[in-house]
């Protein structure tokens, strides 16, 4: 299991580096001269000279690359272009809100997803089935700023149930950030849901038609008990990772709902900096988000590992 | 509990059918049989015969699409038709319990035994200790030695034969009227099968269960039962005690079927094995007359006209043939073939293999997957592989082919030429010379292409030859295979498994190959067509004059087949020499233990030596002598320090062990006579 | 039971061709292929006819009969420019059944060759790439796309490229496995004891038997390529104006919402969904298909 967990642990960090490399090479090689696709196409080349000057980019790549690196892994992310401040207080700030919206919606989607998946499985091919699998496809699939502009009209302007804004005062306690937050998740859940019910319900099914499942109903057991001890278990060790994988979805999902929702989040700051051309400030929350991600899915991973007897205690075949 | 004269089993006039598509298939038709209060009864079949539905349908569980459309099933006296949900469940918890094939799977990965045992008593109200302690008893009734460990352990933990006697000790817990294995041994090594097989027994007298056995295997069904039903498409065909019926059978198909299998010493230069010709009919097809009358040699207008009623031969004997006096005489099927002329004790070698190692690096450790091998091969002769899982047969025909890079320190020579170890290096001439037939023809054959391409891009490649010519030489090799001209324009998967084989072994043959290795090609096989295809290869290999490395777990097929003989274990080289002597003695001791494995179907049995423990991995061999840790004539410390030496048992005939070839040849001989003597 | 040998057919190929035809014949059984297949069959319909059919001109401008809600003259109502909005509707559907496609068949293509020869050659390449396959897809498709757009600039053509190549790695894992898994199957052996040459193989013998789960793929990316055009769109990074496309025109007058101008939004995000939802129903029966 240790030996498990270093192997996965040096993969997170060549992955992270990686990702910091192809991050880079975007934001530094692929617009070919950084000063004039910041100023745009008409303006004065000595300003452009001195643009790049300034930011650093007239300097050998290998050097900036190194420059950034060093910075960021010390926590200097750099100083954003447009606001002429240090970036990574904004990055931490946006990052912590997203992920409160990120966490509220993977608190709803979750339970609803595994049971929307188990009892889709355990009425295959029955209309409850079709319902759940349709549907939830067909959830997942519309973009998050679709389903939240229809859900803004329903509760925010016809209803009036929920604030249009997720931005909660100031000093509002946890139930009406959560009543803030609501009407912004529920997209986000909207697109997960389908997910996490797809890969439960087929862990489900196989588990269901599985030979360790006919063995715990020829012991006599009840249909439940068996399924309960015996196919959900195994049924959910998959979902674990999908769990992990659809959080880099949430925080890109993040982009268009914050823009939409007004939320000040890692979404509208990247959002923001790509209006304003703003490169370091697009670097950092890009780098971050993809970390967030990376260290997500090791998280996963181990807990994938550890729960699953076949990796944490090796051995067998 | 029932009182002990209702029968453990009664299943009378069953029918099973499935909904597929819309439609109503119906797999057992009308099918009744008896299992008395601790008796061993046997049902064999090949595939399709339904015998596997039958197992479900005794405890209740079939596929969701399945139903019990007639009959009855009483176990120990209760009728399981009319039960409802929670009476099912009691049957289950109390008085019916079943074993299946591949226990991997059988048991939950995520759960320690302890806890998937314990479960067991759980519908008899025991508290977790008590459950526990009473599993672990259990699991030293099913001889596991230290069952404390084992109880803490997930199965993935345990060797296949460790977790099927977990299987055999859950089902038995219970104390059951009627305990039903369902291939219980298909899949395992020889020498485990006959661990389990010994166990079975053992344990039957000790419990007093009822066993139904489910086998495709008539070794297996004549090792462990009284009594036999043979199935042949959903229908019960012939019926009596093991011993008569294997002895002699009084139903054409069992009489086939057991022409079809080569047993007792047959050996190649007797002549091709029967097979029945034809296929199944297809569940869904109306049969007017006998279901086996379209195969049957001995088939007239009565039998195409008014099925037979299962005829009581007396003694407990019943046959559903309209002749059954007549079954003994059966015609022969198969019309004299050629057979390869035995080859010339002098004749050049054509393969030779010397000191051939191959180790894969692993993550953190090594795998000698193939030890220090060295024998040689001559043009037509016929080599058998043996050895169980982890024997490193296939790499050694993977590295033979070129597919694998061996070792530096090996060398390979075809015609006394040295021949490069990897493919790539190799001469076109000395590429073609070498091919291969799989095991598993699903895989073999690209599925996205027609039989034609198939074996026509083969010729293209390896014979070199186009248009006109190539059309040519691929109708010669289909018939040269017997492989119908209309299949050529079909894909793999609408033929059957014997016609796939085909169509892999007209593409190893296309580019007149020296030497063919056959991994295994008749396992995935049915035993009617099995023999077909062994007749196949004689023919070809007296008409071509190809020499073959014949891999095989079977020992009757290798025998059947092979001139010589080489025995691995663990990736080394036990034993080679001529098949005869091999078969006779003196052997190796593993060799020994692998041929006393085997379950004979006359109930003769050899002499019985069993192996102890399990088979050590490849990847931490044991020191000195590979074998040694579950050597039943392991002589001391020699053998546990020395790698043993190569002993000379007569002519081309090598053994590698501590003790001198004499001393073998005494003590087996002495072997055989005490097992002679006993039985 | 399933081992039944099947009946042998007695015409050359025939069978090969009914049992392709059997599975069309399921597909186009199945209500969820033809509901969405009808869906998109009316949105290309409008993308190629579209501007011939529409009642209104959708790029005119009527001052007088700004944000007017929906009337017998004004189906789905006017925008703040007064442009007739059920017209720019049923237009707007060519910009993103342009870009959305394309950019799927250059991620199929790309991700596809990719793939095969990830997976059947594997080597340090295969290791290389898969790593920063990995790494690449650390990032929200929208996110990379964001940036991507923001250092090369917005225009239809790197929207297209954009979304090719930030879904070509996905594509590449999906073939790069199903590669790997065939590659073992013994027929590539045989192809290989034959002396088949490395393209041979990878195209004649696997791509064939990958190709199903490469069109299934290939179906679900282009929904999701919808998806990613539209938010692009919505956010501003997407397809430029003058465009009637739906993304668009939600980004332009989603601020209206408060007013209570729900039109100017409401139809042109449940055509959006419409279009999503049904190529994805169409996605979701081929895999159905193939499976059964």
């Amino acid at each position: 299991m240790l030996k498990v967990a270093l192997r996965r642990f040096l993969l997170f960090v060549l992955t992270l580096w990686l990702l910091s490399i192809i991050v880079f090479l975007a934001s530094h090689v692929l617009p070919g001269n950084v000063g004039r696709a910041m100023l745009g196409p008409f303006a004065d080349p000595r300003a452009v000279d001195q643009l790049n000057h300034e930011l650093g980019t007239d300097r050998p790549l290998l050097a900036q690359y190194a420059d950034w690196l060093g910075g960021f892994v010390q926590g200097d992310m750099g100083d954003s272009f447009a606001m002429r401040q240090p970036v990574a207080p904004f990055v931490w700030n946006a990052l912590g809100n997203s992920l409160r919206l990120a966490l509220l919606a993977l608190v709803l989607v979750v339970p609803l997803g595994i049971l929307g998946g188990v009892l889709a499985a355990l009425f295959v091919g029955r209309p409850l089935d079709r319902v759940i699998t349709v549907g939830g496809l067909s959830a997942a699939v519309v973009p998050e700023f679709i389903s939240g502009i229809v859900l803004i009209l329903i509760f925010g302007v016809w209803l009036k149930w929920l604030p249009l804004s997720a931005a909660a005062p100031a000093d509002a306690g946890l139930l009406v950030q959560i009543k803030y937050l609501l009407l912004p998740s529920i997209p986000l859940v909207l697109v997960l849901f389908g997910y996490i019910a797809r890969m439960t319900r087929a862990g489900m099914i196989e588990a269901l038609d599985s030979d360790y499942m006919r063995t715990a109903m020829l012991k006599g057991l009840k249909r439940s008990t068996a399924i309960r001890r015996h196919a959900l278990r195994n049924a959910l060790l998959p979902t674990i990772s999908v769990v992990a994988t659809q959080t880099v979805y949430l925080l890109g999902g993040l982009v268009a709902i914050e823009v939409l929702f007004h939320y000040r989040g890692i979404g509208s700051l990247i959002y923001t900096a790509a209006q304003k051309k703003d490169f370091p400030m697009l670097q950092a929350a890009v780098l971050v988000v993809g970390a967030v991600f990376i260290l997500a899915s090791l998280a996963a991973d181990l807990i994938y590992a550890w729960l699953n007897p076949r990796i944490r205690l090796g051995g067998g075949e | 509990m029932t009182d002990a004269t209702t029968p453990a089993l009664a299943v009378e006039d069953l029918s099973v059918s499935y909904r597929v598509r819309g439609g109503e298939r119906q797999v057992v038709h009308g099918v009744s049989f008896t299992i008395g209060r601790g008796e061993a009864y046997g049902l064999v079949g090949e595939s399709g015969c339904g015998k596997s539905t039958i197992a479900y349908a005794t405890v209740g569980y079939l596929a969701r699409n399945g139903q019990i459309s007639g009959g009855r099933i009483e176990v120990a006296g209760r009728d399981l038709t009319h039960l409802s949900g929670d009476e099912l469940r009691h049957l289950r918890a109390g008085a019916v319990s079943m074993v299946y094939q591949d226990p991997g799977r059988a048991l939950n990965p995520s759960l320690k035994i302890g806890r998937q045992m314990a479960e067991v008593y759980e519908p008899l109200g025991l508290g977790r200790r008590e459950a526990l302690s009473r599993a672990a008893e259990m699991l030293q009734r099913v001889r596991i030695a230290d069952p404390r460990r084992v109880l803490d352990r997930y199965p993935h933990q345990l060797s296949g034969g460790m977790q099927q006697r977990v299987c055999i000790a859950m089902a038995l817990a219970i104390n059951p009227a009627l305990l039903i294995l369902d291939e219980p041994t298909t899949g395992l090594d020889a020498t485990v099968e006959a661990e389990v097989l010994d166990l079975v027994r053992q344990l039957r007298a000790e419990f007093n269960t009822a066993i139904l056995c489910i086998s495709h295997n008539l070794g297996v069904i004549a090792t462990l039962c009284e009594r036999v039903g043979v199935l042949y498409a959903g229908t019960m065909v012939e019926e009596g005690t093991a011993a008569e019926l294997f002895a002699a059978p009084r139903h054409p198909y069992t009489v086939g079927l057991l022409r079809c299998l080569p047993q007792r010493g047959r050996r190649k230069d007797q002549g091709p094995l029967d097979t029945i010709p034809g296929f199944l009919p297809a569940a869904d097809l109306r049969i007017d007359g006998c279901v086996f009358a379209d195969r049957c040699a001995l088939a007239r207008d009565l039998c195409r006209t008014t099925p037979p009623p299962l005829f009581d031969l007396g003694d407990g004997r019943r046959s559903r043939c309209h002749f059954w006096q007549e079954a003994p005489d059966l015609p022969r099927t198969e019309p004299a073939l050629p057979t390869p002329a035995p080859v010339a004790a002098d004749a050049p070698p054509l393969l030779g293999v010397e000191h051939l190692s191959k180790t894969f690096h692993m993550k953190g450790h090594s795998l000698k997957a193939v030890h220090d091998v060295s024998l040689q091969l001559k043009a037509g002769e016929t080599l058998g592989l043996v050895g169980e899982s982890g024997s490193g047969k296939t790499t050694f025909a993977r590295l033979l082919l070129g597919l694998v890079a061996p070792d530096q320190e090996g060398s390979l020579q075809l015609d006394g030429k040295p021949l490069p170890g990897l493919l790539d290096r190799r001469s076109a001439a000395e590429g073609k010379a070498l091919q291969i037939v799989f095991q598993n023809p699903d895989s073999a054959l690209n599925r996205a292409h027609a039989v034609r391409r198939i074996i026509g891009r083969a010729i293209g490649k390896l014979a070199g030859l186009f248009g006109a010519a190539r059309d040519e030489r691929l109708l010669e090799l289909t018939r040269a295979v017997r492989l119908p001209d209309r299949t050529l324009g079909t894909k793999p998967r609408q033929l059957s498994g014997g016609l796939k084989q085909r169509v892999a072994i007209a593409r190893a043959f296309a580019g007149e190959p020296r030497l063919v290795v056959c991994d295994e090609p008749t396992s995935a096989l049915d035993v009617s067509v099995q023999s077909a295809i062994l007749n196949l290869f004689v023919e070809l290999q007296a008409k071509r004059q190809v020499s073959y490395i014949f891999i095989s777990h079977d020992l009757g097929v290798v025998r059947f087949l092979a001139d010589r003989i080489a025995v691995l274990y663990l990736g080394r080289l036990m034993e080679v020499g001529p098949a005869e002597q091999v078969f006779s003695g003196p052997q190796h001791p593993y060799t020994e233990a692998l041929l006393s494995a085997v379950p004979s179907i006359d109930g003769r049995r050899a002499t019985r030596i069993r192996l102890s423990g399990e088979i050590p991995s490849a990847s931490d061999p044991p020191k000195g002598c590979v074998f040694h840790t579950r050597c039943a004539r392991k002589i001391g410390r020699i053998c546990e320090t020395e790698e043993p030496p190569l002993a000379d048992a007569g002519p081309g005939h090598v053994i590698h062990c501590h003790i001198p070839v004499e001393e073998l040849a005494r003590l087996q001989a002495a072997a055989a006579q005490e097992s002679a003597a006993s039985s | 039971m399933s081992d039944a040998p099947l009946p042998l057919v007695a015409s050359d190929g025939g069978a090969a061709a009914r049992e392709r035809r059997e599975r069309l014949r399921v597909l186009l059984r199945s209500p969820t292929f033809l509901v969405g297949a009808a869906i998109i069959l009316f949105w290309v319909f409008c993308a190629l006819f579209g501007e011939a059919v529409v009642p209104l001109d959708p790029y005119a401008d009527d001052m007088m009969n700004y944000l007017m809600p929906p009337s017998a003259e004004h189906w789905f109502g006017t925008d703040q420019l007064g442009r007739d909005v059920f017209s720019r509707v049923i237009v707007g559907s060519r910009d993103i059944l342009t870009v959305a496609p394309l950019a799927t068949l250059i991620s199929t293509l790309a991700g596809a060759a990719l793939g095969l020869v990830m997976g059947y050659y594997r080597g340090w390449a295969d290791e290389i790439l898969s790593r920063v396959i990995d790494a690449m897809l650390a990032l929200p498709t929208i996110v990379i796309a964001l940036l991507a757009l923001v250092a090369l600039g917005t225009s239809t053509i790197t929207v297209v490229l954009v979304i090719g190549f930030t879904f070509a790695p996905i594509i590449a894992k999906t073939v790069r496995a199903a590669v790997l898994a065939e590659r073992e199957v013994e027929y590539v052996a045989a192809a290989e004891l034959r002396r088949e040459s490395g393209l041979y193989v990878m195209f004649i013998e696997i791509l064939p038997n990958v190709a199903a789960p490469i069109l299934v793929e290939a179906t679900i990316r282009l929904g999701y390529a919808i998806f990613a055009v539209a938010t692009l769109s919505f956010i501003g990074f997407g397809i430029q104006p003058p465009s009637p496309d739906w993304g668009l025109s939600i980004s332009t007058n989603y601020g209206l919402l408060t007013g209570g101008y729900w039109w100017t939004v409401l139809f042109d995000s449940l055509a959006i969904a419409s279009l999503v939802v049904a190529v994805n129903l169409v996605a979701d029966a081929m895999q159905a298909a193939l499976h059964d």
